[in-house]
């Protein structure tokens, strides 16, 4: 087991690389010189001049990469051009923000989504079953930033119960993550109930069920031992693909919510066209996503000892082969 | 539009389009998905060819042009859907968006399916370092959050149409390249395909007339789904203003601006999400209805 994560975690590393050499790219063909962003239009060229040898634009393009990556593993993703602030701190105060809801609307989806699976294809066909779909397709069409508006208009300006925007401090702090969360999380709680279901399906009527039943096990002992434990599969690897997903609604979410989080700190230095902030900011995201990939797949052989034995078979082999 | 390339196809692909056609035929709710989007391409089309037949004058002088008596009108008898802040008629702008919406959906996605099917067949077909190196960019790619990629490229490269496009269209590529990657090296290997060689036919063919009939089926119901997807995120691209600028009559950057007038008129807020919405739901019909049929496989 610690072998499969040691080797899943060496494996992020040429795919970090990657990420980051596009997105450093991408932001390399951005029009505009950093240099006369920094100083303002009134600069002098020997000013100009002089503040791009120090930032280092001179350079050839895989020095200026090769640089960014050597910052970046000591935690040095540069300063923004605007306010010459540090970007690694900007990013460390708003990271925690991002996690916090999409975490909060992760566990939202799994306390909806499962459940209502769950309850689906049991009663395959009822009116039960055909409401839930009927609202699990809408549900999965909503646009998340309309959501958000009609939650707002709905809850904040109409009842007037919850706060429309912000993330409040103490007391009222739950109250303002209310409606975020449920935005950022209903879709995917949506699409979990879907996925739920035929999962559920496939193993309702296994013959391990029969038999575990005909054993006398309680009812309750059957779903959660024996069918969901057994769907799992499919159950969590919709949830990894959709909090990536929730990592890319959270710009349009902590937009609309001002919500101080990074995915709302992209679109304002998108806005301001501060690109080492945009960079770092996109960097953290894809270490976040690919970390969460990696803690899927570990998930998974936890889950499913198949798993974990194909695994273990394989490297055997391949010792066997070596030696 | 799917359906259409594949009836061209020889005599015993025809039968297995009909077939899948009668599975389609039952599935009451994808043939909804089907008729919704044929009237939403129907509107697309019918916009654009009155555009051009009377000179735009209808666009500019409801779409466009600006009339501050009727600023953010309730819905009444002349104005179906009411107006917006600049007592622009809301019908005519959300009818006169379809077309952005689902032109632009269907254009990023048939740019991502080209090129990433054309990735993943060669990936597939000659497998070994070739298949490695472009797998391993694959998954570099999708290390990124779509939509954070999108706005990079957005960002970078400027907020209009062709760029909202790329930027849409590039995070799309490593899916088709895994489906098309995946469905080469399972029929690469089948027994009709050795048939085809054994009576000699030459790769060209085998690729034209076996290979790729064969693993366009997924293709297309990715293709089906990724539209909605693409859909959304230019709706939300829009919604941030990064992607097809006012006064285009953009479904999300319609949104973007009734976000100011939530507590006045909520009319403006609440219609073009519905059209969105519609637009989804039935893509996301069709695009499972097509999967049940195409892939008899999967249904029990």
């Amino acid at each position: 087991m610690g072998k499969l994560i040691l080797k899943r975690l060496l494996m992020m590393i040429p795919v970090l690389l990657g990420a980051t050499l596009i997105v450093f790219t991408v932001m390399e063909l951005s029009p505009g010189d950093p240099a006369l962003a920094k100083l303002g239009s009134d600069a002098t060229p020997e000013a100009l001049e002089q503040v791009r040898e120090e930032m280092g634009l001179n350079d050839p393009f895989l020095v200026r990469y090769g640089s960014f990556v050597a910052g970046l593993v000591q935690g040095d993703l540069g300063r923004s051009y605007k306010n010459d602030l540090d970007v690694m701190d900007q990013l460390m105060e708003r990271l925690p923000n991002t996690i916090l809801l999409a975490g909060a609307a992760l566990v939202f989806a799994v306390a909806v989504g499962v459940p209502v699976g769950i309850l689906s294809a049991r009663k395959q066909y009822s009116f039960l079953d055909n409401i839930c779909m009927a609202l699990t397709l809408l549900g999965a069409s909503a646009p998340n930033f309309w959501l958000g508006m009609m939650l707002v208009m709905l809850f904040a300006l109409q009842l007037g119960v919850l706060p429309a925007t912000g993330m409040a401090e103490g007391s009222g702090f739950l109250a303002s993550l209310i409606l975020p969360t449920i935005t950022l999380g209903l879709q995917s709680a949506a699409l979990l109930a879907r996925m739920t279901r035929s999962a559920m399906l496939d193993v309702l009527r296994q013959d391990y069920v029969d038999t575990a039943r005909s054993k006398g096990i309680t009812e309750r002992r059957v779903i959660f031992r024996h069918q969901l434990r057994n769907a799992l599969i499919p159950i969590i690897t919709t949830m990894g693909l959709q909090l990536g997903v929730m990592l890319g609604g959270a710009v349009t979410v902590e937009t609309i919510f001002a919500w101080p989080g990074i995915g709302r700190y992209i679109v304002e230095s998108i806005n301001l066209k501060d690109t080492p902030c945009v960079l770092g900011a996109v960097v953290m995201l894809a270490i976040m996503l690919t970390f969460i990939n990696l803690v899927v797949d570990v998930i998974y052989a936890f889950v499913d000892p198949r798993i974990k034995s194909q695994y273990n078979a394989m490297t055997k082999r391949r010792t066997l082969s070596n030696g | 539009m799917a359906k259409e390339k594949k009836t061209a196809g020889s005599h015993v692909q025809r039968t297995l389009t009909q077939e899948a056609w009668l599975r389609f035929r039952e599935n009451k709710m994808a043939l909804f998905g089907l008729a919704v989007i044929s009237a939403l391409i129907l509107v697309s089309i019918g916009t654009i060819v009155y555009d051009l037949a009377d000179g735009q004058e209808l666009y500019n002088k409801y779409v466009i042009s600006q009339n501050l008596r009727l600023k953010l009108a309730e819905p009444s008898a002349e104005h179906i859907f009411g107006c917006d802040e600049y007592g622009r008629d809301l019908f005519f702008r959300v009818v006169w968006g379809t077309r952005y919406s689902l032109f632009a959906g269907m254009a990023c996605i048939v740019l991502a399916a080209v090129s990433g099917g054309v990735l993943g067949a060669i990936a597939g077909f000659y497998g070994g370092r070739v298949d490695n190196i472009i797998m391993r960019c694959m998954d570099v790619m999708l290390a990124i959050p779509s939509m954070v990629l999108a706005m990079a490229i957005v960002a970078a490269l400027g907020a209009n149409m062709q760029n909202l496009l790329v930027a849409l269209a590039i995070p799309g590529v490593p899916k088709y390249a895994r489906v098309l990657r995946s469905s080469v090296m399972t029929v690469k290997d089948s027994e009709f395909v050795e048939a085809a060689r054994a009576v000699g036919a030459s790769d060209g063919l085998i690729i034209r007339s076996y290979i790729v009939p064969n693993a366009l089926s997924p293709v297309i119901v990715q293709a089906t789904l990724g539209v909605s997807n693409a859909i959304l995120s230019i709706a939300g691209l829009s919604f941030l203003g990064l992607g097809i600028q006012p006064p285009t009559p953009e479904w999300g950057s319609i949104l973007s601006s009734a976000r100011m007038y939530m507590r006045d008129a909520w009319h403006i807020s609440v219609i073009p999400g519905l059209a969105i919405m519609l637009c989804i739901l039935s893509l996301n019909l069709l695009g499972d209805g097509l999967r049940d049929a195409l892939d008899p496989k999967l249904k029990k």
